[in-house]
């Protein structure tokens, strides 16, 4: 079967890689570039584990074929922090505890990032109802919201 | 092991010749497809992406109205000003089509082609009264939209067809659409029921001129209501009544663990005059 070869920017770094038609974006993500970070929760676009940033718009990597990918900016959590430098949201994920296990959270600071990206200023309801589909089965959501709000007025300085 | 081609033409032309191909499926959004080629229900072994193709995502407003490219994401409706202005109802029943990552795929054309019955775009699509505009081997041709759905999972679309365009008429003046829809939570769900509702008023506080109303999810494609009790009335209770049994009349619905016949035709009756009540309140606003 003839791969597709596709040149895209992940994380700010032109890349080039070879995908089968059946590749989602995840797959390629993981297993052909070693980021690890995207999840797989379900496979099928309901648990947002894998949320990526893809020319500016907030998808579900596993909803999107890696060969779609041609001539895209995309940024994953492997891009999110500066270096050693945690980006507001991962830092108030730590001082709020927004997490247990873990296995959301990459999807769900992605997710978040696209929110503050769009709208610095959201309200509780619309920060919650953006990040629906995100689904976590720990926090009981209210410490990533009080985390997500907190870093959101960090950033715009308050 | 299973491995579709994937393709992402440039031109319809192009598509077209590759769509022609057995087993050659279209992608727009993909939040269908690839659920269905990951699962095994469907294997096509050809994946046609249309996106590449100019004019296939974006809104243009014309003279006439609006033309919305078929694989335009849900969201982008959601931004676009005039659209949300002109056709509030359209809008919201594609962005009540999954997630804030569903809504940076998902599309129109996808929510119709994939032939669910409880498909929240459809039925105001259909109320609008929405042309497809559909390419195929045999040149460009159009369709209503309400004529695109042939049963579940199955379109009137022949054999290497696809959408290329929808188009929206300028609204008349003073009228408007809703939708609304009724799941067992608060979010993310499939239709149990839904109704659509396109109002024309006779001035901002005249009565009802024109009415179109459709239902999803209460029969294996969208159902038209025979919406004539409206005409020439405000909406009153007693004419609220009538259009709430001429809803039920036209209901087929399946039977089962999210909403029983009765339930599903009862629901329909009380969605149809909400989504009434809303378009003609947003119709005198306009």
């Amino acid at each position: 079967m003839a791969k597709t070869h596709v040149t895209a920017t992940i994380n700010g770094e032109e890349t080039e890689f070879l995908c089968d038609g059946q590749q989602t974006m995840l797959d390629v993500l993981r297993d052909e570039m070693g980021l690890t970070g995207s999840k797989e929760g379900c496979g099928s676009g309901d648990c947002g584990a894998c949320s990526i940033i893809v020319d500016g718009r907030l998808v579900c990597s596993c909803l999107m074929f890696g060969a779609e990918a041609e001539g895209t900016e995309i940024m994953t959590i492997e891009g999110m922090a500066d270096g050693e430098n945690l980006h507001p949201l991962q830092q108030k994920f730590l001082e709020h505890a927004a997490l247990q296990c873990g296995f959301c959270t990459p999807g769900v600071l992605v997710a978040s990032k696209a929110l503050l990206d769009k709208n610095p200023n959201p309200t509780e309801e619309q920060a919650r109802y953006w990040l629906a589909g995100n689904l976590c089965r720990c926090t009981g959501y209210d410490k990533i919201i009080e985390a997500v709000m907190d870093a959101a007025a960090e950033m715009r300085g308050e | 092991m299973y491995s579709p081609t994937f393709a992402a033409p440039q031109s319809i032309d192009e598509a077209v010749r590759m769509l022609g191909a057995d087993g050659a499926k279209p992608l727009s959004g993909g939040t269908d497809l690839i659920v269905q080629l990951k699962s095994g229900r469907n294997r096509p072994a050809a994946v046609v992406d249309l996106k590449k193709i100019p004019g296939l995502v974006g809104i243009e407003e014309t003279a006439d109205g609006f033309v919305i490219g078929a694989a335009t994401a849900g969201a982008q409706l959601g931004e676009h000003a005039r659209l949300v202005a002109a056709y509030p109802g359209i809008v919201e029943g594609a962005e009540l089509i999954g997630s804030t990552q569903v809504q940076g795929r998902a599309s129109l054309a996808g929510n119709l082609c994939n032939a669910s019955p409880a498909a929240d775009s459809v039925p105001c699509l259909a109320a609008a009264g929405a042309i497809a505009v559909v390419a195929g081997p045999n040149g460009e041709r159009e369709m209503k939209v309400s004529d695109v759905p042939a049963g579940p999972g199955r379109t009137n679309l022949a054999k290497g067809e696809f959408i290329k365009s929808f188009k929206l008429k300028k609204p008349a003046a003073h009228s408007a659409d809703a939708y609304l829809r009724f799941i067992p939570r608060t979010e993310m769900d499939i239709a149990v029921v839904g109704a659509g509702v396109n109002i024309t008023r006779d001035g901002a506080n005249g009565p009802i001129k024109s009415a179109t109303v459709w239902l999803g999810a209460v029969a294996p494609t969208i159902v038209e209501v025979d919406a004539s009790c409206i005409i020439g009335t405000s909406l009153d209770d007693a004419t609220l009544a009538k259009l709430d049994a001429a809803a039920q009349s036209v209901c087929n619905p399946i039977d089962d663990k999210r909403g029983t016949i009765e339930y599903r035709t009862k629901v329909a009756g009380v969605l149809a005059r909400r989504a009434a009540s809303i378009a003609f309140k947003r119709a005198g606003e306009r």
